[in-house]
Protein backbone atom coordinates (compact mmCIF):
# COMPACT_ATOMS: atom_id res chain seq x y z
CA UNK A 1 0.00 0.00 0.00
CA UNK A 2 2.58 2.59 0.86
CA UNK A 3 4.34 1.28 -2.50
CA UNK A 4 1.14 3.07 -4.21
CA UNK A 5 1.22 5.85 -2.53
CA UNK A 6 4.63 6.33 -3.22
CA UNK A 7 4.59 5.20 -6.79
CA UNK A 8 1.77 7.08 -7.48
CA UNK A 9 3.22 10.23 -5.90
CA UNK A 10 6.26 10.38 -7.84
CA UNK A 11 4.63 8.59 -11.24
CA UNK A 12 2.25 11.96 -11.23
CA UNK A 13 5.24 14.50 -10.16
CA UNK A 14 6.68 13.00 -13.46
CA UNK A 15 4.12 14.04 -15.99
CA UNK A 16 3.19 17.24 -14.14
CA UNK A 17 6.73 18.28 -14.93
CA UNK A 18 6.69 17.00 -18.06
CA UNK A 19 3.88 19.18 -18.86
CA UNK A 20 5.32 22.22 -17.21
CA UNK A 21 8.49 21.67 -20.05
CA UNK A 22 5.68 22.12 -22.62
CA UNK A 23 4.56 25.71 -22.40
CA UNK A 24 2.52 25.32 -25.74
CA UNK A 25 1.03 22.66 -24.21
CA UNK A 26 -0.16 24.26 -21.47
CA UNK A 27 -1.00 27.69 -22.99
CA UNK A 28 -3.62 25.28 -25.12
CA UNK A 29 -4.59 24.02 -22.54
CA UNK A 30 -6.06 27.33 -21.47
CA UNK A 31 -7.17 28.80 -24.25
CA UNK A 32 -9.26 25.60 -25.19
CA UNK A 33 -11.99 26.70 -22.94
CA UNK A 34 -12.14 30.17 -23.22
CA UNK A 35 -12.89 29.00 -27.29
CA UNK A 36 -15.60 26.72 -26.22
CA UNK A 37 -17.01 28.93 -24.09
CA UNK A 38 -17.30 31.87 -25.79
CA UNK A 39 -18.09 30.35 -28.86
CA UNK A 40 -20.85 28.84 -27.42
CA UNK A 41 -22.33 31.42 -25.19
CA UNK A 42 -22.43 33.81 -28.56
CA UNK A 43 -24.07 30.99 -30.52
CA UNK A 44 -26.94 30.34 -28.80
CA UNK A 45 -27.63 33.32 -26.31
CA UNK A 46 -30.93 33.36 -27.57
CA UNK A 47 -32.13 29.77 -26.56
CA UNK A 48 -33.00 30.67 -23.11
CA UNK A 49 -35.51 32.09 -24.54
CA UNK A 50 -37.27 29.59 -26.43
CA UNK A 51 -40.40 28.13 -23.88
CA UNK A 52 -39.83 25.76 -21.89
CA UNK A 53 -35.93 26.28 -21.61
CA UNK A 54 -36.63 27.33 -18.18
CA UNK A 55 -33.06 27.36 -16.61
CA UNK A 56 -33.84 30.44 -14.46
CA UNK A 57 -30.58 32.47 -14.74
CA UNK A 58 -28.51 33.79 -18.23
CA UNK A 59 -27.39 30.79 -21.07
CA UNK A 60 -24.00 31.68 -19.76
CA UNK A 61 -24.48 30.06 -16.22
CA UNK A 62 -26.61 27.00 -17.84
CA UNK A 63 -23.55 26.80 -20.19
CA UNK A 64 -21.21 26.77 -17.80
CA UNK A 65 -20.84 23.25 -16.20
CA UNK A 66 -21.62 21.84 -19.28
CA UNK A 67 -18.33 23.06 -20.97
CA UNK A 68 -16.59 22.72 -17.99
CA UNK A 69 -17.56 18.36 -18.10
CA UNK A 70 -16.44 18.83 -21.67
CA UNK A 71 -13.74 20.06 -21.40
CA UNK A 72 -12.63 17.40 -18.70
CA UNK A 73 -14.18 14.17 -20.93
CA UNK A 74 -12.42 15.54 -24.52
CA UNK A 75 -9.35 16.04 -21.93
CA UNK A 76 -9.15 12.86 -20.70
CA UNK A 77 -9.73 10.82 -23.70
CA UNK A 78 -6.50 11.82 -24.42
CA UNK A 79 -5.24 10.72 -21.06
CA UNK A 80 -3.96 7.39 -22.98
CA UNK A 81 -1.07 9.54 -24.76
CA UNK A 82 1.05 9.07 -21.88
CA UNK A 83 1.26 5.56 -22.21
CA UNK A 84 1.86 5.62 -25.84
CA UNK A 85 4.46 7.94 -25.49
CA UNK A 86 5.62 5.57 -23.03
CA UNK A 87 5.04 1.91 -25.17
CA UNK A 88 7.04 3.71 -28.24
CA UNK A 89 9.93 4.08 -26.08
CA UNK A 90 11.03 1.16 -23.92
CA UNK A 91 9.91 3.63 -21.20
CA UNK A 92 6.88 1.28 -20.52
CA UNK A 93 8.60 -1.93 -20.84
CA UNK A 94 11.15 -0.53 -17.83
CA UNK A 95 7.91 0.39 -15.54
CA UNK A 96 6.58 -3.15 -16.33
CA UNK A 97 10.17 -5.14 -15.81
CA UNK A 98 10.55 -3.43 -13.07
CA UNK A 99 8.53 -3.67 -9.29
CA UNK A 100 6.91 -0.38 -10.05
CA UNK A 101 3.03 -0.81 -9.37
CA UNK A 102 0.92 -1.04 -11.97
CA UNK A 103 -2.20 0.66 -10.09
CA UNK A 104 0.05 3.93 -9.34
CA UNK A 105 0.41 3.65 -13.17
CA UNK A 106 -2.70 3.81 -13.64
CA UNK A 107 -3.85 6.11 -10.72
CA UNK A 108 -0.81 8.98 -11.55
CA UNK A 109 -2.10 9.33 -15.03
CA UNK A 110 -5.57 9.67 -13.79
CA UNK A 111 -4.52 12.07 -11.23
CA UNK A 112 -2.45 14.13 -13.61
CA UNK A 113 -5.37 14.23 -16.08
CA UNK A 114 -7.69 15.63 -12.95
CA UNK A 115 -5.28 18.45 -12.15
CA UNK A 116 -5.26 20.10 -15.51
CA UNK A 117 -8.84 19.48 -16.03
CA UNK A 118 -9.31 21.16 -12.43
CA UNK A 119 -7.32 24.14 -13.56
CA UNK A 120 -8.92 24.42 -16.77
CA UNK A 121 -12.36 24.04 -14.94
CA UNK A 122 -11.58 26.85 -12.51
CA UNK A 123 -10.27 29.07 -16.06
CA UNK A 124 -13.64 28.70 -17.63
CA UNK A 125 -15.52 29.75 -14.13
CA UNK A 126 -13.64 33.15 -14.18
CA UNK A 127 -14.15 33.84 -17.54
CA UNK A 128 -17.69 32.99 -17.29
CA UNK A 129 -18.00 35.39 -13.61
CA UNK A 130 -16.27 38.14 -15.59
CA UNK A 131 -18.63 37.97 -18.44
CA UNK A 132 -21.50 38.35 -15.81
CA UNK A 133 -22.67 34.79 -15.20
CA UNK A 134 -23.02 34.34 -11.47
CA UNK A 135 -22.66 30.98 -9.19
CA UNK A 136 -25.51 30.94 -6.15
CA UNK A 137 -24.30 27.47 -4.96
CA UNK A 138 -20.95 29.54 -3.68
CA UNK A 139 -17.78 28.51 -2.79
CA UNK A 140 -19.58 24.62 -1.86
CA UNK A 141 -21.30 24.32 -5.02
CA UNK A 142 -17.53 25.18 -6.99
CA UNK A 143 -15.85 22.00 -4.86
CA UNK A 144 -19.20 19.45 -5.26
CA UNK A 145 -18.68 20.89 -9.15
CA UNK A 146 -14.30 20.30 -8.95
CA UNK A 147 -15.07 16.66 -7.08
CA UNK A 148 -17.52 15.58 -10.59
CA UNK A 149 -15.19 17.10 -12.40
CA UNK A 150 -12.68 15.02 -11.23
CA UNK A 151 -14.59 11.83 -10.95
CA UNK A 152 -15.59 12.63 -14.62
CA UNK A 153 -11.60 12.92 -15.98
CA UNK A 154 -10.89 9.41 -13.86
CA UNK A 155 -13.88 7.07 -15.24
CA UNK A 156 -12.68 8.73 -19.20
CA UNK A 157 -8.86 8.79 -18.58
CA UNK A 158 -8.94 5.12 -17.14
CA UNK A 159 -10.78 4.17 -20.12
CA UNK A 160 -8.36 6.05 -22.84
CA UNK A 161 -5.49 4.05 -20.90
CA UNK A 162 -6.86 0.54 -21.38
CA UNK A 163 -7.49 1.46 -25.47
CA UNK A 164 -3.59 2.63 -24.89
CA UNK A 165 -2.45 -0.05 -23.82
CA UNK A 166 -4.81 -2.58 -26.09
CA UNK A 167 -4.37 -0.33 -29.28
CA UNK A 168 -0.87 0.99 -28.42
CA UNK A 169 -1.20 3.60 -31.29
CA UNK A 170 -2.35 7.39 -31.13
CA UNK A 171 -4.56 7.37 -34.57
CA UNK A 172 -6.54 4.15 -32.78
CA UNK A 173 -6.47 6.03 -29.22
CA UNK A 174 -7.85 9.36 -30.65
CA UNK A 175 -10.37 7.74 -32.99
CA UNK A 176 -12.12 5.49 -30.74
CA UNK A 177 -12.23 8.43 -27.93
CA UNK A 178 -13.89 10.48 -29.96
CA UNK A 179 -16.37 8.01 -31.73
CA UNK A 180 -17.25 7.63 -28.17
CA UNK A 181 -16.89 10.93 -26.26
CA UNK A 182 -19.20 12.98 -29.29
CA UNK A 183 -22.41 10.85 -28.91
CA UNK A 184 -21.85 11.22 -25.03
CA UNK A 185 -22.05 15.56 -25.10
CA UNK A 186 -24.61 15.32 -27.61
CA UNK A 187 -26.63 12.82 -25.54
CA UNK A 188 -26.97 15.07 -22.16
CA UNK A 189 -28.00 18.73 -21.04
CA UNK A 190 -23.99 20.04 -21.72
CA UNK A 191 -25.22 22.50 -24.03
CA UNK A 192 -28.87 22.22 -24.36
CA UNK A 193 -31.68 21.50 -22.11
CA UNK A 194 -32.69 17.84 -22.48
CA UNK A 195 -36.24 19.22 -21.84
CA UNK A 196 -35.89 19.82 -25.56
CA UNK A 197 -34.67 17.15 -26.75
CA UNK A 198 -37.21 13.55 -27.97
CA UNK A 199 -37.84 11.29 -24.96
CA UNK A 200 -35.58 9.36 -26.23
CA UNK A 201 -32.72 11.11 -25.48
CA UNK A 202 -34.17 11.67 -21.99
CA UNK A 203 -34.17 8.51 -21.71
CA UNK A 204 -30.32 7.55 -22.90
CA UNK A 205 -29.14 10.54 -20.59
CA UNK A 206 -30.49 8.82 -18.06
CA UNK A 207 -27.53 6.02 -18.02
CA UNK A 208 -25.04 8.73 -19.37
CA UNK A 209 -22.04 8.98 -17.00
CA UNK A 210 -20.96 12.38 -18.94
CA UNK A 211 -24.74 13.61 -17.85
CA UNK A 212 -24.40 12.75 -14.30
CA UNK A 213 -21.25 14.65 -14.11
CA UNK A 214 -22.98 17.21 -15.68
CA UNK A 215 -26.29 17.55 -13.57
CA UNK A 216 -24.14 16.83 -10.09
CA UNK A 217 -21.74 20.14 -11.63
CA UNK A 218 -25.28 22.22 -12.74
CA UNK A 219 -27.32 21.19 -9.41
CA UNK A 220 -24.42 22.45 -7.32
CA UNK A 221 -23.69 25.48 -8.87
CA UNK A 222 -27.22 26.41 -8.59
CA UNK A 223 -29.28 28.71 -5.92
CA UNK A 224 -31.29 26.18 -4.39
CA UNK A 225 -29.03 22.62 -5.31
CA UNK A 226 -31.29 19.20 -5.22
CA UNK A 227 -28.38 17.85 -3.38
CA UNK A 228 -30.23 14.06 -3.54
CA UNK A 229 -29.69 14.17 -7.03
CA UNK A 230 -26.11 15.56 -6.44
CA UNK A 231 -24.80 12.76 -4.51
CA UNK A 232 -26.95 9.82 -6.25
CA UNK A 233 -25.06 11.54 -9.57
CA UNK A 234 -21.69 11.53 -7.94
CA UNK A 235 -21.51 8.16 -6.20
CA UNK A 236 -23.23 6.67 -9.52
CA UNK A 237 -19.59 8.53 -11.00
CA UNK A 238 -17.70 6.97 -8.25
CA UNK A 239 -18.61 3.19 -8.59
CA UNK A 240 -17.63 3.84 -12.08
CA UNK A 241 -14.28 5.15 -11.47
CA UNK A 242 -13.79 2.34 -9.59
CA UNK A 243 -14.72 -0.32 -11.86
CA UNK A 244 -13.18 1.66 -14.59
CA UNK A 245 -9.76 2.16 -12.97
CA UNK A 246 -9.72 -1.69 -12.27
CA UNK A 247 -10.88 -2.70 -15.85
CA UNK A 248 -7.99 -0.71 -17.04
CA UNK A 249 -5.15 -1.86 -14.80
CA UNK A 250 -6.00 -5.39 -15.89
CA UNK A 251 -5.47 -4.31 -19.61
CA UNK A 252 -2.04 -4.11 -18.40
CA UNK A 253 -1.87 -8.34 -19.15
CA UNK A 254 -3.15 -7.60 -22.55
CA UNK A 255 -0.55 -5.05 -23.35
CA UNK A 256 2.19 -7.99 -21.91
CA UNK A 257 0.18 -10.51 -23.70
CA UNK A 258 0.82 -9.05 -26.88
CA UNK A 259 4.18 -8.43 -26.60
CA UNK B 1 23.18 -6.37 -4.31
CA UNK B 2 24.61 -8.97 -6.21
CA UNK B 3 23.48 -12.42 -4.65
CA UNK B 4 25.43 -15.37 -4.58
CA UNK B 5 23.15 -17.75 -6.35
CA UNK B 6 23.64 -21.71 -6.67
CA UNK B 7 23.20 -22.82 -10.07
CA UNK B 8 23.26 -20.48 -13.11
CA UNK B 9 22.16 -16.78 -13.19
CA UNK B 10 20.15 -17.27 -16.07
CA UNK B 11 18.64 -19.78 -17.48
CA UNK B 12 16.15 -20.30 -20.67
CA UNK B 13 14.35 -24.42 -21.06
CA UNK B 14 13.11 -24.86 -24.06
CA UNK B 15 11.26 -21.84 -24.76
CA UNK B 16 8.41 -21.61 -27.33
CA UNK B 17 6.89 -18.35 -27.96
CA UNK B 18 4.24 -17.77 -30.63
CA UNK B 19 2.78 -14.55 -32.05
CA UNK B 20 -0.29 -14.16 -33.66
CA UNK B 21 0.35 -13.37 -37.44
CA UNK B 22 -2.45 -10.60 -37.92
CA UNK B 23 -5.13 -10.56 -40.22
CA UNK B 24 -4.96 -14.06 -42.71
CA UNK B 25 -1.39 -14.31 -41.97
CA UNK B 26 -0.04 -17.37 -39.87
CA UNK B 27 1.20 -16.88 -36.80
CA UNK B 28 4.81 -16.33 -36.07
CA UNK B 29 6.70 -18.83 -34.40
CA UNK B 30 9.11 -16.48 -32.87
CA UNK B 31 10.89 -18.99 -30.47
CA UNK B 32 11.26 -22.52 -31.22
CA UNK B 33 12.51 -24.21 -28.40
CA UNK B 34 15.15 -21.89 -27.27
CA UNK B 35 17.53 -22.88 -24.35
CA UNK B 36 20.95 -21.71 -23.15
CA UNK B 37 22.45 -20.91 -19.38
CA UNK B 38 24.24 -18.24 -18.36
CA UNK B 39 26.99 -18.46 -15.33
CA UNK B 40 26.88 -15.81 -12.74
CA UNK B 41 29.20 -13.22 -13.00
CA UNK B 42 29.55 -13.55 -16.57
CA UNK B 43 28.56 -11.40 -19.76
CA UNK B 44 26.12 -13.85 -21.51
CA UNK B 45 26.39 -13.04 -25.45
CA UNK B 46 22.74 -13.93 -27.38
CA UNK B 47 24.13 -13.61 -31.09
CA UNK B 48 22.09 -13.49 -34.09
CA UNK B 49 20.43 -11.37 -36.93
CA UNK B 50 17.10 -9.14 -36.77
CA UNK B 51 14.37 -11.08 -35.91
CA UNK B 52 16.02 -14.58 -34.69
CA UNK B 53 14.20 -14.22 -31.76
CA UNK B 54 16.73 -12.42 -29.35
CA UNK B 55 14.66 -9.66 -28.19
CA UNK B 56 11.63 -11.79 -27.49
CA UNK B 57 14.29 -14.19 -25.11
CA UNK B 58 14.83 -11.10 -23.71
CA UNK B 59 11.58 -10.07 -22.99
CA UNK B 60 10.64 -13.35 -21.54
CA UNK B 61 13.54 -13.39 -18.94
CA UNK B 62 12.90 -9.80 -17.65
CA UNK B 63 9.12 -10.71 -16.98
CA UNK B 64 7.67 -8.39 -19.61
CA UNK B 65 6.29 -11.20 -21.90
CA UNK B 66 5.30 -15.07 -21.39
CA UNK B 67 6.73 -17.77 -23.08
CA UNK B 68 3.65 -20.58 -24.38
CA UNK B 69 5.85 -23.39 -22.68
CA UNK B 70 9.06 -23.61 -21.56
CA UNK B 71 10.99 -22.33 -18.22
CA UNK B 72 13.03 -19.76 -17.18
CA UNK B 73 14.97 -18.57 -14.28
CA UNK B 74 16.65 -15.52 -13.35
CA UNK B 75 19.16 -15.28 -10.13
CA UNK B 76 17.67 -18.97 -9.78
CA UNK B 77 13.41 -17.45 -9.67
CA UNK B 78 11.25 -18.60 -12.19
CA UNK B 79 9.99 -15.78 -13.35
CA UNK B 80 6.78 -17.03 -14.12
CA UNK B 81 5.86 -17.95 -11.26
CA UNK B 82 7.26 -14.88 -9.48
CA UNK B 83 7.83 -12.49 -11.49
CA UNK B 84 7.79 -9.21 -8.70
CA UNK B 85 11.19 -11.61 -6.75
CA UNK B 86 12.75 -11.36 -10.85
CA UNK B 87 11.88 -7.75 -10.88
CA UNK B 88 13.89 -7.02 -8.25
CA UNK B 89 16.59 -8.78 -9.41
CA UNK B 90 16.62 -7.54 -12.73
CA UNK B 91 18.04 -4.61 -14.44
CA UNK B 92 16.51 -4.29 -18.09
CA UNK B 93 17.65 -1.74 -20.69
CA UNK B 94 15.00 -2.40 -23.63
CA UNK B 95 16.32 -1.88 -27.74
CA UNK B 96 14.29 1.11 -27.51
CA UNK B 97 15.42 4.15 -25.19
CA UNK B 98 14.34 3.33 -21.49
CA UNK B 99 14.39 7.32 -20.84
CA UNK B 100 12.02 9.55 -20.36
CA UNK B 101 13.10 12.79 -22.86
CA UNK B 102 11.12 14.97 -20.86
CA UNK B 103 13.02 14.51 -17.67
CA UNK B 104 16.47 15.29 -16.79
CA UNK B 105 18.92 12.81 -17.12
CA UNK B 106 19.28 12.96 -12.66
CA UNK B 107 15.43 12.87 -12.44
CA UNK B 108 15.31 9.91 -14.86
CA UNK B 109 17.61 7.85 -12.55
CA UNK B 110 16.39 8.63 -8.91
CA UNK B 111 12.99 8.24 -10.87
CA UNK B 112 14.23 4.66 -11.23
CA UNK B 113 16.08 4.22 -7.87
CA UNK B 114 12.52 5.46 -6.55
CA UNK B 115 10.29 2.82 -8.50
CA UNK B 116 12.86 0.37 -7.20
CA UNK B 117 12.36 0.68 -2.97
CA UNK B 118 15.31 2.72 -2.96
CA UNK B 119 14.64 5.65 -0.48
CA UNK B 120 14.93 8.94 -2.30
CA UNK B 121 18.45 10.07 -0.30
CA UNK B 122 19.96 6.93 -1.32
CA UNK B 123 18.96 7.11 -4.86
CA UNK B 124 19.94 10.57 -5.17
CA UNK B 125 23.63 9.25 -4.20
CA UNK B 126 23.72 6.45 -6.39
CA UNK B 127 22.56 8.50 -9.53
CA UNK B 128 25.53 10.92 -8.85
CA UNK B 129 27.83 7.85 -8.62
CA UNK B 130 26.69 6.86 -12.13
CA UNK B 131 26.56 9.71 -13.70
CA UNK B 132 30.08 10.55 -12.86
CA UNK B 133 30.98 6.44 -14.14
CA UNK B 134 29.38 7.17 -17.10
CA UNK B 135 30.47 10.60 -17.74
CA UNK B 136 27.41 12.04 -17.72
CA UNK B 137 27.69 14.72 -15.01
CA UNK B 138 27.94 17.61 -16.83
CA UNK B 139 24.57 16.83 -18.49
CA UNK B 140 22.82 15.56 -15.62
CA UNK B 141 20.50 18.51 -15.18
CA UNK B 142 19.85 18.73 -18.85
CA UNK B 143 16.76 16.74 -20.50
CA UNK B 144 17.14 14.08 -22.40
CA UNK B 145 15.91 15.11 -25.49
CA UNK B 146 18.71 17.31 -25.73
CA UNK B 147 21.18 14.13 -25.54
CA UNK B 148 23.19 12.65 -28.38
CA UNK B 149 22.95 8.83 -28.91
CA UNK B 150 25.29 7.44 -27.33
CA UNK B 151 24.71 9.57 -24.15
CA UNK B 152 21.22 8.68 -23.70
CA UNK B 153 22.32 4.74 -24.41
CA UNK B 154 24.54 5.39 -21.64
CA UNK B 155 21.51 6.56 -19.02
CA UNK B 156 19.76 3.71 -20.01
CA UNK B 157 22.47 1.44 -19.03
CA UNK B 158 22.69 3.53 -16.01
CA UNK B 159 19.33 3.65 -15.36
CA UNK B 160 19.20 -0.29 -15.11
CA UNK B 161 22.12 -0.87 -12.97
CA UNK B 162 20.63 2.16 -10.17
CA UNK B 163 19.68 -0.65 -7.66
CA UNK B 164 22.49 -2.83 -8.14
CA UNK B 165 20.26 -5.56 -10.17
CA UNK B 166 22.01 -9.25 -10.03
CA UNK B 167 21.28 -9.50 -13.86
CA UNK B 168 21.55 -6.78 -16.47
CA UNK B 169 19.78 -7.28 -19.78
CA UNK B 170 20.97 -5.32 -22.75
CA UNK B 171 19.21 -5.95 -25.82
CA UNK B 172 21.34 -4.36 -28.64
CA UNK B 173 23.23 -1.78 -26.37
CA UNK B 174 25.33 -0.13 -29.43
CA UNK B 175 22.76 -0.40 -32.18
CA UNK B 176 22.39 3.03 -34.09
CA UNK B 177 25.71 4.65 -32.29
CA UNK B 178 28.37 5.61 -34.10
CA UNK B 179 31.78 3.81 -34.27
CA UNK B 180 32.90 6.69 -31.08
CA UNK B 181 30.06 5.78 -28.86
CA UNK B 182 30.37 2.19 -29.32
CA UNK B 183 33.84 1.90 -28.43
CA UNK B 184 33.24 3.88 -25.24
CA UNK B 185 29.98 1.79 -24.71
CA UNK B 186 32.16 -1.23 -25.29
CA UNK B 187 34.60 -0.16 -22.73
CA UNK B 188 31.69 0.44 -19.88
CA UNK B 189 30.38 -2.83 -19.87
CA UNK B 190 33.89 -4.57 -19.93
CA UNK B 191 34.32 -2.56 -16.56
CA UNK B 192 30.93 -3.19 -15.50
CA UNK B 193 31.36 -6.99 -15.70
CA UNK B 194 34.43 -6.41 -14.22
CA UNK B 195 34.00 -4.34 -11.34
CA UNK B 196 30.24 -5.56 -10.24
CA UNK B 197 29.39 -9.13 -9.44
CA UNK B 198 26.71 -9.14 -12.02
CA UNK B 199 25.65 -11.51 -14.99
CA UNK B 200 25.03 -9.42 -18.14
CA UNK B 201 23.09 -10.92 -21.17
CA UNK B 202 23.63 -9.08 -23.90
CA UNK B 203 21.96 -9.45 -27.31
CA UNK B 204 23.66 -8.09 -30.48
CA UNK B 205 23.97 -8.68 -34.36
CA UNK B 206 27.58 -7.53 -34.35
CA UNK B 207 29.80 -10.25 -34.56
CA UNK B 208 33.00 -8.30 -33.06
CA UNK B 209 31.11 -7.29 -30.44
CA UNK B 210 30.18 -10.47 -29.28
CA UNK B 211 33.43 -11.58 -29.92
CA UNK B 212 34.83 -9.14 -27.46
CA UNK B 213 31.88 -8.63 -24.86
CA UNK B 214 30.94 -12.59 -24.14
CA UNK B 215 32.61 -14.40 -22.51
CA UNK B 216 30.09 -17.15 -23.35
CA UNK B 217 27.42 -16.94 -26.16
CA UNK B 218 24.86 -18.29 -27.82
CA UNK B 219 24.54 -18.21 -31.84
CA UNK B 220 20.57 -17.74 -32.34
CA UNK B 221 18.83 -18.45 -35.32
CA UNK B 222 15.01 -18.74 -36.46
CA UNK B 223 14.31 -18.84 -32.57
CA UNK B 224 16.70 -21.54 -31.83
CA UNK B 225 20.12 -22.09 -30.22
CA UNK B 226 21.95 -23.15 -33.03
CA UNK B 227 25.57 -23.22 -31.48
CA UNK B 228 26.58 -21.94 -28.02
CA UNK B 229 30.31 -21.89 -26.11
CA UNK B 230 32.91 -20.07 -25.46
CA UNK B 231 34.12 -16.96 -28.80
CA UNK B 232 37.21 -19.32 -28.78
CA UNK B 233 35.63 -22.65 -28.48
CA UNK B 234 32.85 -21.89 -31.18
CA UNK B 235 36.00 -21.19 -33.70
CA UNK B 236 38.38 -24.16 -32.65
CA UNK B 237 35.16 -26.14 -33.06
CA UNK B 238 36.51 -24.67 -37.30
CA UNK B 239 39.62 -26.75 -36.37
CA UNK B 240 42.14 -25.09 -38.21
CA UNK B 241 42.42 -21.14 -39.76
CA UNK B 242 41.50 -19.76 -42.88
CA UNK B 243 44.27 -19.99 -45.59
CA UNK B 244 43.05 -16.96 -48.43
CA UNK B 245 45.29 -16.69 -51.46
CA UNK B 246 44.10 -13.66 -53.93
CA UNK B 247 45.07 -14.88 -57.42
CA UNK B 248 45.88 -12.44 -60.55
CA UNK B 249 42.43 -11.92 -62.81
CA UNK B 250 44.00 -13.90 -65.66
CA UNK B 251 44.91 -16.72 -63.74
CA UNK B 252 43.34 -20.14 -64.80
CA UNK B 253 41.02 -21.06 -61.72
CA UNK B 254 40.71 -24.77 -62.01
CA UNK B 255 44.76 -24.89 -62.84
CA UNK B 256 44.74 -23.09 -59.91
CA UNK B 257 42.89 -25.48 -57.49
CA UNK B 258 44.69 -28.31 -59.40
CA UNK B 259 47.57 -27.51 -58.14
CA UNK B 260 46.73 -26.24 -54.24
CA UNK B 261 44.84 -29.83 -53.75
CA UNK B 262 48.27 -31.61 -54.14
CA UNK B 263 49.00 -30.09 -50.80
CA UNK B 264 48.22 -32.50 -48.55
CA UNK B 265 47.73 -30.07 -45.04
CA UNK B 266 44.77 -28.14 -47.07
CA UNK B 267 41.61 -28.73 -46.55
CA UNK B 268 38.00 -27.75 -47.87
CA UNK B 269 39.61 -25.73 -50.67
CA UNK B 270 37.54 -23.20 -52.32
CA UNK B 271 37.17 -20.22 -54.91
CA UNK B 272 35.40 -17.44 -54.69
CA UNK B 273 36.11 -15.56 -58.02
CA UNK B 274 39.73 -15.12 -58.14
CA UNK B 275 40.14 -15.76 -54.53
CA UNK B 276 41.35 -19.69 -53.11
CA UNK B 277 40.20 -19.85 -49.53
CA UNK B 278 40.90 -23.13 -48.15
CA UNK B 279 41.51 -24.34 -44.12
CA UNK B 280 44.19 -25.94 -42.63
CA UNK B 281 45.48 -26.89 -39.23
CA UNK B 282 48.60 -25.04 -39.11
CA UNK B 283 48.19 -22.34 -41.60
CA UNK B 284 51.74 -21.02 -41.24
CA UNK B 285 53.44 -24.15 -42.15
CA UNK B 286 50.75 -24.61 -44.89
CA UNK B 287 50.98 -21.01 -46.40
CA UNK B 288 54.53 -21.55 -47.88
CA UNK B 289 53.60 -25.22 -49.47
CA UNK B 290 50.58 -23.55 -51.23
CA UNK B 291 52.88 -20.49 -52.31
CA UNK B 292 54.82 -23.43 -54.10
CA UNK B 293 52.72 -25.21 -55.94
CA UNK B 294 51.09 -22.79 -57.27
CA UNK B 295 54.52 -21.14 -58.21
CA UNK B 296 55.55 -24.52 -59.96
CA UNK B 297 52.18 -24.43 -61.88
CA UNK B 298 53.62 -20.41 -62.74
CA UNK B 299 50.53 -18.94 -61.50
CA UNK B 300 50.61 -15.42 -60.04
CA UNK B 301 49.87 -14.77 -56.30
CA UNK B 302 48.76 -11.31 -55.83
CA UNK B 303 48.74 -11.51 -51.78
CA UNK B 304 48.03 -14.38 -49.32
CA UNK B 305 46.41 -13.90 -46.18
CA UNK B 306 46.09 -16.68 -42.85
CA UNK B 307 43.08 -15.73 -40.59
CA UNK B 308 41.99 -16.96 -37.36
CA UNK B 309 38.66 -18.56 -37.99
CA UNK B 310 36.11 -15.45 -37.03
CA UNK B 311 32.52 -15.84 -35.56
CA UNK B 312 31.05 -14.84 -39.05
CA UNK B 313 33.11 -18.33 -40.02
CA UNK B 314 31.32 -19.87 -37.28
CA UNK B 315 27.64 -18.68 -38.26
CA UNK B 316 28.02 -19.81 -41.67
CA UNK B 317 29.01 -23.31 -40.54
CA UNK B 318 25.89 -23.46 -38.55
CA UNK B 319 23.29 -21.74 -40.72
CA UNK B 320 24.40 -22.75 -43.82
CA UNK B 321 24.26 -18.68 -44.65
CA UNK B 322 26.90 -15.38 -43.71
CA UNK B 323 25.69 -13.11 -41.35
CA UNK B 324 25.87 -10.65 -43.61
CA UNK B 325 23.07 -12.47 -45.79
CA UNK B 326 21.07 -13.40 -42.84
CA UNK B 327 21.04 -9.42 -41.88
CA UNK B 328 19.99 -8.53 -45.48
CA UNK B 329 17.35 -10.96 -45.85
CA UNK B 330 15.67 -10.07 -42.72
CA UNK B 331 15.81 -6.27 -43.21
CA UNK B 332 13.82 -7.04 -46.81
CA UNK B 333 11.21 -9.05 -44.73
CA UNK B 334 11.38 -6.43 -41.79
CA UNK B 335 10.30 -3.50 -44.05
CA UNK B 336 6.34 -4.90 -43.39
CA UNK B 337 7.05 -4.98 -39.64
N1 LIG C 1 4.98 -8.00 -30.47
C1 LIG C 1 5.15 -8.77 -31.54
N2 LIG C 1 4.09 -9.12 -32.30
C2 LIG C 1 4.24 -9.92 -33.38
N3 LIG C 1 5.40 -10.43 -33.79
C3 LIG C 1 6.50 -10.12 -33.11
C4 LIG C 1 6.44 -9.27 -31.94
N4 LIG C 1 7.70 -9.15 -31.46
C5 LIG C 1 8.49 -9.87 -32.28
N5 LIG C 1 7.80 -10.46 -33.26
C6 LIG C 1 8.34 -11.36 -34.30
O1 LIG C 1 9.04 -12.40 -33.67
C7 LIG C 1 10.25 -12.70 -34.35
C8 LIG C 1 11.44 -12.57 -33.40
O2 LIG C 1 11.60 -11.19 -33.06
P1 LIG C 1 12.67 -10.63 -32.04
O3 LIG C 1 12.39 -9.19 -31.88
O4 LIG C 1 12.72 -11.46 -30.85
O5 LIG C 1 14.02 -10.81 -32.87
P2 LIG C 1 15.45 -10.23 -32.58
O6 LIG C 1 16.40 -11.33 -32.80
O7 LIG C 1 15.49 -9.56 -31.27
O8 LIG C 1 15.62 -9.17 -33.72
P3 LIG C 1 15.80 -7.61 -33.61
O9 LIG C 1 17.26 -7.41 -33.76
O10 LIG C 1 15.03 -7.07 -34.76
O11 LIG C 1 15.24 -7.20 -32.30
C9 LIG C 1 10.31 -11.76 -35.52
O12 LIG C 1 9.86 -12.45 -36.66
C10 LIG C 1 9.36 -10.67 -35.18
O13 LIG C 1 8.75 -10.15 -36.33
Amino acid sequence: MTTFVTHTAILTARQLRAATRIPVFLVMNLIQPVIWLLLFGQLFKAVVEIPGFGAGGSYLEFLTPGIIMMMALFGSAWAGTVYIQDMDRGVMDRFLTSPTSRGALMVSTILYQGVLAVVQALVVLGIAWLSGARFHGGLTGILVLLLAVVLLTAVFSAFSNAIALLARQQTALIGISQLISFPLMFLSSAIMNTKLSPEWVRNVARFNPFEWAVVAGRQALSAVPDWAAIWANLGLLAALTVVMAWLATLAFRGYQRST
Amino acid sequence: MAQTTTGPALEAGQLIKTYPGGRGKKPIRALDGLSFTAETGTVFGLLGPNGAGKSTTVKILATLARADSGSATVAGIDVARHPDRARRAIGFVAQKQVSDPMDTGRENLVLAGQLQGMRTGDAKIRAVELLERFSLTEAANRLVKTYSGGMARKLDVAIGLMHRPSVLFLDEPTTGLDPEARAEMWAEIERMARLEQMTVLLTTHYLDEADRLASSLAIVDHGRVVAHGTPEELKNQLRGDAVIIELSTETDVAAAQRAVSRVESLREIGMDGHTLRARADIATVALPLALAALEDASLRVLSATVARPSLDDVYLRHTGRTFARAQENTELQGSNR
